[in-house]
Formats: C-alpha cells, sequence, structure tokens
C-alpha cells in the first residue's frame, strides 16, 4: 500500500471494528444453532420418524459446515469481481435473515414436515453466509493495514470467531436464567435468534458507510481485476500449488485445533465427563476469556518472527499434550474404585456426605465426595431400584457433576482446574488462529485474493475443524464393546492428533516464513 | 531433495485415505447397518475422497519440485 494510502491508526480502528464487529455477529449466528441444536431436533425433527431423523443429522451436524467451501466459493468470486465491501454486506445479511427467520419457524406439531426442511434449508444459508463472510474481513482489513503490522491487525479479526461463540454461550445463559427451564424448552430458545436481527441492522449500517478496499480499488482503475477469479484460483498451476499447500501444511491443522479446544472440549465435559450444563458453559466462557487476547499477541508477535513458527509451535504442542490434558480432565471427575464398592450398599450404609432421593423406582442420590487428588466434587446420581431395594452400581442411568471452586478448601479447586486446562486447548488456538488472516492473505495476489484464501480456509475449518466433534463422537461409539460399554473416552483425540501431526510436518516442510511485502499490493 | 521425494509419501497418504474411509466403512455396514452408520459415512466419504485427491495433487506437486525454494 503506498504511503498515501496508508490510514492513520485511528481511520484503521474504525475499519477493523466495521468489519469485526459485523464477522463476530455472523459467527454468533452460526454458533446459537449449534449450541441450541438438541432443542431444534426436538422441535423439529421426531425421531419415530427415519426420514425426518435423517434430516436432523444433517441439519445438526454435517449441513452448515459442509456448505461453507460453496459459500467461499460464490461470494470469493463475488468479492473479486465486484469488490470486497458490497460482498461482505450480502454476506451479513444472508445470515441475518435466515437466523431471524430461523426463530420465526413453526414446529414439526405445526406444519409437519415443512418445518425440518426450511430449517435445514437456513442452516445451508447460514453456511453459505458464513463461507463469504471471513475471507471478506480478512481481506479487508488486512489491505488497509501497513506492511509491517498486518499479523496484529488482522487478529482483531481472528478474534471473533471465538467471541462470537462466548457471546453466543452468554445469551443462550442469560435467556435460560432468565425465562427458566420450562419456558426456555417451549419457546425461550427463539430468543437468540430474534435477538441477532439487531446486532446484524447495527452491524450493516456501519458496513454501509465503509469505503472498498484501497488495493481493489486501485487495480480497479488500473484494469487488472481477474476476469474469472474461480478459473484462475483453481485451474493455473501456480495458484492451485499455494492453495493445496495453504490448506494441507496450514490450515487443516489450525481447524482441528481450533474445533478440539473448544467444541469437542465442551462436548467431551459435558457428555463424557457429565458436568453439569451451566458449569460447562462457564469454564468454556471463562477459558475465552481468558485466552482471547493472546490473539492479539500471537498476531503481533507473527509480525516480527514470522507466522510460520507460531503457528506450527501451537499445532505441536496440541499434538503432544491432548492425551495428557484430557486424561486431567477425566481425572478430575471420576470416583475411585473404594467409593464405588461403597456405593453398592448405599441404601444401607449412607454417610454424611450423602443425600438420598427416594421415587419410588428410582433413587436420586446427591453425594459430596473426594475425587482424585484429593478435590471435592459433587454428583447426582439417578439409579434403578432392584426388589430388593439393592442398588447395584450398573445400574446408574444419569450423572452430574458439580465441580467445587474456591469453597471446596482443595488446592487447586477442581472447577478452575478444569477451567485452566480448556484455556490450555485455547492458548493453543491461539496461536494456530492469530496469525492465519495474514498468512492467507500474503500468500494470494489481490486480484484472486478473496477466493483463493476463502476455500481453503473453509475447507479446513468446515470440514477438517468443523466435523471434529462428529468425528470424535463416533470413534468413542465405535469403541464401546460388551466388555467396556462405555468406550474409550479418549480414543476421539486421535482424529485432530492425527490430522494436526500431518499438517505440521507438511508445514514444516513446505510452506515459506517469510513473503515479499511488495507481492501482496500485486 | 527430501520435499521433493516426499510428494510419493503425500500420494500414498492419499490413497491410503480413502482405502480406510472406505473398509471401515465396509466393517461397520457390516456390523451395525444402522441408519445412523449410514448417514456418517454418506456424509464422509463423499466430503474426504475429493479432498484426498486434493492431498495426491499437493504430493504431484511436490514431485514436481513445485514447492522448492525459489518457487514458493
Amino acid at each position: 500500500m503506498s504511503n498515501n494510502e496508508q490510514k492513520s491508526g485511528w481511520e484503521l480502528m474504525k475499519v477493523i471494528f466495521a468489519s469485526s464487529l459485523g464477522t463476530l455477529i455472523e459467527w454468533y449466528d452460526f454458533y446459537i444453532y449449534g449450541a441450541l441444536a438438541p432443542i431444534i431436533a426436538v422441535q423439529f425433527f421426531p425421531s419415530e420418524n427415519p426420514t425426518a431423523a435423517f434430516l436432523a443429522a444433517l441439519a445438526t451436524f454435517a449441513a452448515g459446515f459442509v456448505v461453507r467451501p460453496f459459500g467461499a466459493l460464490v461470494f470469493g468470486r463475488l468479492g473479486d469481481l465486484v469488490g470486497r465491501k458490497y460482498t461482505f454486506l450480502v454476506t451479513l445479511l444472508l445470515m441475518g435473515v435466515s437466523t431471524f427467520a430461523i426463530g420465526f419457524v413453526p414446529t414439526y406439531k405445526e406444519i409437519g414436515f415443512a418445518a425440518p426442511i426450511i430449517i435445514l434449508v437456513l442452516r445451508l444459508i447460514q453456511g453459505l453466509a458464513l463461507g463469504g463472510e471471513y475471507g471478506g474481513a480478512a481481506t479487508y482489513v488486512a489491505e488497509h493495514s501497513p506492511v509491517n503490522r498486518r499479523g496484529y491487525y488482522t487478529s482483531f479479526i481472528q478474534t471473533t470467531a471465538t467471541l462470537g461463540l462466548l457471546l453466543s454461550l452468554g445469551v443462550i445463559l442469560t435467556t435460560k436464567n432468565a425465562l427458566g427451564d420450562t419456558v426456555f424448552n417451549d419457546w425461550g430458545w427463539r430468543v437468540p435468534f430474534w435477538a441477532s436481527i439487531i446486532l446484524v441492522l447495527v452491524s450493516v449500517y456501519i458496513r454501509l458507510k465503509m469505503a472498498e478496499s484501497p488495493l481493489f480499488s486501485k487495480i480497479k482503475r488500473e484494469g487488472k481485476i481477474s476476469k474469472n477469479p474461480l478459473k484462475e484460483s483453481f485451474t493455473q498451476k501456480p495458484n492451485l500449488k499455494l492453495v493445496l499447500l495453504a490448506l494441507f501444511g496450514a490450515v487443516m491443522g489450525q481447524g482441528v485445533v481450533w474445533y478440539t479446544g473448544q467444541f469437542y472440549a465442551q462436548t467431551f465435559i459435558e457428555r463424557t465427563l457429565g458436568v453439569e450444563f451451566e458449569q460447562t458453559r462457564y469454564i468454556l466462557m471463562i477459558a475465552i476469556l481468558a485466552a482471547t487476547p493472546f490473539f492479539l499477541v500471537f498476531g503481533a508477535l507473527s509480525d516480527r518472527i514470522g507466522r510460520k513458527p507460531i503457528m506450527l509451535a501451537g499445532m505441536l504442542l496440541a499434538v503432544l499434550s491432548y492425551r495428557p490434558i484430557y486424561q486431567g480432565m477425566y481425572n478430575l471427575t471420576q470416583m475411585p474404585p473404594q467409593q464405588e464398592i461403597r456405593n453398592k450398599h448405599l441404601l444401607r450404609v449412607p454417610d454424611e456426605n450423602t443425600l438420598i432421593v427416594d421415587k419410588g423406582d428410582s433413587l436420586f442420590i446427591t453425594k459430596k465426595w473426594t475425587g482424585a487428588y484429593g478435590l471435592i466434587i459433587r454428583t447426582e446420581e439417578k439409579r434403578t431400584v432392584s426388589a430388593d431395594r439393592s442398588v447395584p452400581v450398573n445400574t446408574m442411568t444419569s450423572r452430574t457433576v458439580w465441580l467445587s471452586g474456591l469453597d471446596s478448601g482443595s488446592i487447586p479447586p477442581p472447577f478452575w482446574s478444569m477451567t485452566f486446562l480448556v484455556f490450555l486447548q485455547i492458548l493453543f488456538v491461539t496461536m494456530v488462529y492469530g496469525p492465519i488472516a495474514a498468512f492467507l492473505v500474503e500468500l494470494f495476489p489481490t486480484r484472486i485474493r478473496y477466493t483463493s484464501m476463502s476455500l481453503p480456509y473453509h475447507i479446513g475449518n468446515g470440514i477438517f475443524g468443523g466435523l471434529t466433534p462428529l468425528i470424535a463422537t463416533r470413534l468413542v461409539d465405535v469403541s464401546k464393546t460388551a466388555d467396556n460399554p462405555a468406550g474409550d473416552p479418549f480414543v476421539g483425540l486421535w482424529y485432530p492428533i492425527i490430522i494436526a501431526a500431518v499438517c505440521f510436518v507438511i508445514g514444516f516442510f513446505y510452506l515459506p516464513n517469510k513473503r515479499d511485502p511488495d507481492e501482496f499490493n500485486t | 531433495m527430501v520435499k521433493q521425494y516426499a510428494g510419493i509419501i503425500w500420494i500414498a497418504l492419499a490413497a491410503f485415505g480413502v482405502y480406510i474411509m472406505v473398509r471401515q466403512a465396509e466393517i461397520e455396514f457390516d456390523q451395525n447397518p444402522a441408519l445412523d452408520t449410514r448417514i456418517f459415512w454418506y456424509t464422509i466419504i463423499p466430503i474426504f475422497t475429493p479432498i484426498m485427491f486434493g492431498l495426491g495433487l499437493f504430493g504431484y506437486y511436490c514431485l514436481k519440485g513445485e514447492y522448492g525454494q525459489s518457487k514458493v
């Protein structure tokens, strides 16, 4: 960028704010659907209908992520032909309208089969919109940024996905607490979808006032716009080889680390370990808040030492430490064997730390006990009762864990230990994700930048990353046997570990660390 | 040279990836032909097979020396 076009710090922060706010809203819109998927599945996809169940699986797990690369192609092309500004106005409007509409779709009971079809279509639109948003926002900010601070300024965009997740968790928790569980499960779940339109309209207003990217304006004046950015990006070897390198040497690993540290961690804590719903959300929210500043730290650091070493360091740390971290998380909630044996005689020998509520055919047992490392946690278990009123261990039908905090008297308290282990994972996320926007935009020329960077980004994140919880959960299911009905709780980690390890090796040998800054402006 | 000939590894990895997906799907269809098994593999295989092709192409470009120091 020439000196005349270089923006002052204040003007640049306005550009970043306008871009980031819209991107954050898009992530929020995308994530509230995922967070509320269990309720949406019940409302729109009744399990007794096999076809509806099929649609539920598609809509809930795959559709929104899988369609992102197609959005990248459609809107990337538009952004390179028409301009960055108007393209990501379109993506923001599409996302906002589809999200708002989800909040109004009548349930399966009210309109029958039309309900799940409408939901699936709206989810696909969300995925398409998101596929077009990120490439535009990152490109737009990068093309305004000074050469030596590109990593720092684009890292603001990198915070938006995590902050969008945080916002979605916060809005859902707040709505749930305000309305109560019954009302929330009935219709209150629609409120987070309705709320997004206000944020979208504010973002649209701000984006309408933004100017076009100076670099795009420059190549437009010079008549250097690509006539066919898709063809140029993906059929011409000089660029296609860079698209493949970006995917297999950087974004593939970044995607699995991102989704493991935030989504799979949440799934593991809530479903595998049984930690209570609200506690799980608070753990994630606190860890996110603590780790978010590091996006900026590593983005800025990448301006000094290069993008490659930081991204690869994050991947390597994730590969080496996921297993011990998840073992640590697991250990925090496991009952020692001696306590399991004592529980066989609960009815006869309850102790002062046990409260038993007898519901006739089942017992609700709330027990405060000392877990691993002397940590105090509380569990509530529901157990079926046999005819002789004994309670064998293997009749437990559900188990919820509350991790005690600073009041536990344990050092460190279990709640904060769990939060720290999640924080570590999100720290790896900031390392792999903080510099990657700058890395991707620097890899490709201006005339095809939006198209070229968007596709590998959304394959790496939407496909490799977005399907992480699905694949990891599937691996756990497959590991279940008659002798081990719960399966191996850690086997799901092999997916992100192997993908990140392969990406690390490819990135280590093939990724360039520094690019010629003058090439960015071509 | 290592970077160049490692292209064979990436091509082999791509082929192995497709093989392992198809083989695992066959095993699971035999053991548990439930709807969710089919949903999973009918989603995963069409999505990841083109990506494995891309990995193979990456390996081919490596063998052709396209990722040499001066070329990236």
